[in-house]
């Protein structure tokens, strides 16, 4: 079963929010640098990405980085990543 | 039988406020176990102890303010009977007395008509307003209750806090560097290094380990810096007293900015001599520690050389201020792709812009621009720095 673009969407806040738990995303532009907007620096980027492989089973090779610059963009990028949805067994 | 006594925090830290034991008399120590926790102007801050031992006596308590290099207990050492030593007289001058005893309530002469808007408190949640320094003009009783109580103190100083920790860590960072600006006479040194060997080199690496063993650019680069550093010992270490003092390893001290601002520098030990992967784990969890506040007092005192890197911000050249009582820093800007010419040819590559400030009291221009040069070959050749 794959996940809905909500579903992926809400992983990937709840990942950012466990690095950044200050992040406000009522004040977040999706279609801007996500690491700007929330001091995110190289090393929050690697953890939230670690804590996405633990959630939804989603590996980001680090050439495909450039590929999740703004909110927008990694939800229409991890979309079309093979995900396992959150509760479901570990393949 | 030794004093354990409160550690230097760093040049920018004169005292602390203890704020609690994690140890009891009687108790078995190892070498790096964390003693008792002090705030400071930098966070919370776990103090380790530098020698193995049994801890017979504790003399600081919570509350208390402790200046650096004051006693907080004794210790016995193997053989010694912790017991003989807990009924030591400790020495008027080490013996701070504790949060000074709560005065007696003064009894108010009452007025005739009371202070508008004064506030009901009970005498505890008093002490402990006056305690953590918190306004009482600005508490109210929660919910139903007539009065304020410790709990509401507690929440307003909560609330309260966040804001003077900023002030307090800016204005630690303010004295340490006007000092440093003051004391150090600086030189400023730069070079652009050639880093698509050693990125690409680290991007085959990851991309072939799961995500969890990835290292950072940062990493590569630490080890970097430590392994030159072998080259120009002469920038590790302290300048005291009018003199210069080597340090006793590569304890490179992190630049860290914390969420919601300030900045911290705990040392990541003895980086030459780590494997790459665990200095990669090390990083990480000093990181953690830091944004958590949980560093260890050895971690903020014993840096030798302090290495900013600006690279995740975009900034492509940084010029640090040097840390005192260190005597170098080393800034690493962003690797932006260049035009460069190379066997005769025009070639697009990363270059990284590596700068070294250094006190000229200690090293020449000479050595510096040698720190470089050993920095750059080594990127040249990034096996070497696995």
């Amino acid at each position: 079963m794959s996940m809905s673009r909500d579903d992926v969407r809400k992983a990937l806040i709840d990942c950012i929010l466990a690095v950044a738990p200050e992040a406000d995303f009522s004040n977040v532009r999706p279609d801007r640098p996500l690491r700007d907007q929330l001091d995110i620096d190289s090393f929050d980027f690697l953890t939230i990405l670690q804590h996405l492989h633990e959630r939804i089973g989603v590996d980001v090779p680090e050439s495909d980085y450039g590929k999740m610059i703004t909110l927008d963009g990694s939800v229409d990028y991890l979309m079309h990543r093979p995900t396992r949805p959150p509760g479901a067994a570990t393949p | 039988m030794f004093e354990f006594k409160l550690p230097s925090l760093g040049a920018d830290m004169e005292d602390g406020t203890f704020t609690e034991w994690q140890v009891e008399p009687g108790q078995q120590v190892a070498r790096g176990q964390v003693i008792c926790v002090v705030e400071t102007q930098k966070g919370a801050i776990d103090v380790d102890i530098w020698q193995a031992g049994t801890i017979a006596k504790l003399i600081a308590s919570p509350g208390q303010r402790i200046p650096v290099g004051q006693v907080m207990a004794l210790v016995a050492t193997e053989g010694e009977d912790w017991r003989a030593i807990a009924d030591t007289v400790v020495p008027a001058d080490t013996a701070a007395p504790a949060a000074p005893a709560a005065p007696a309530a003064p009894i108010a002469a009452p007025s005739a008509v009371p202070a508008p808007g004064r506030i009901k408190i009970s005498p505890a949640a008093r002490r402990r307003a006056e305690e953590l320094g918190v306004d009482l003009t600005a508490l109210k009783p929660s919910g139903t209750h007539a009065a304020v109580s410790i709990a509401d103190v507690d929440l307003a100083a909560r609330a309260a806090a966040p804001v003077d920790r900023q002030a307090a860590m800016r204005a630690a960072i303010a004295a340490a560097m006007s000092r440093s600006k003051r004391e150090i006479p600086h030189y400023y040194l730069a070079t652009g290094i050639n880093a698509e060997r050693a990125l690409g080199w680290l991007e085959q690496r990851n991309a072939a380990v799961p995500i969890g063993e990835r290292i950072l650019f940062a990493a590569l680069e630490l080890k970097a810096v430590a392994l030159a550093l072998r080259e120009t010992p002469e920038l590790n270490g302290f300048y005291e007293a009018g003199a210069f003092r080597p340090g006793t390893g590569m304890h490179l001290g992190v630049a860290i900015s914390l969420r919601g601002g300030g900045l911290v520098a705990p040392a990541l030990h003895d980086a030459d001599r780590l494997s790459l992967a665990d200095l990669m784990a090390q990083l990480k969890e000093l990181l953690q520690r830091a944004r958590g506040g949980q560093l260890r007092s050895s971690e903020m005192s014993d840096p030798t050389i302090t290495v900013t890197n600006l690279g995740d911000l975009g900034v492509e050249t940084v010029f640090g201020v040097i840390y005192p009582p260190q005597v170098a820093l080393v800034g690493l800007g962003r690797a932006l792709t260049k035009p460069l010419v190379i066997d005769g040819a025009i070639a697009p590559a990363r270059v990284l812009r590596a700068t070294l400030s250094a006190d000229h009291r200690v090293s020449d221009g000479m050595r510096g621009a040698r720190f470089l040069i050993e920095l750059d070959r080594l990127f040249q050749q990034p096996e070497l720095l696995a």
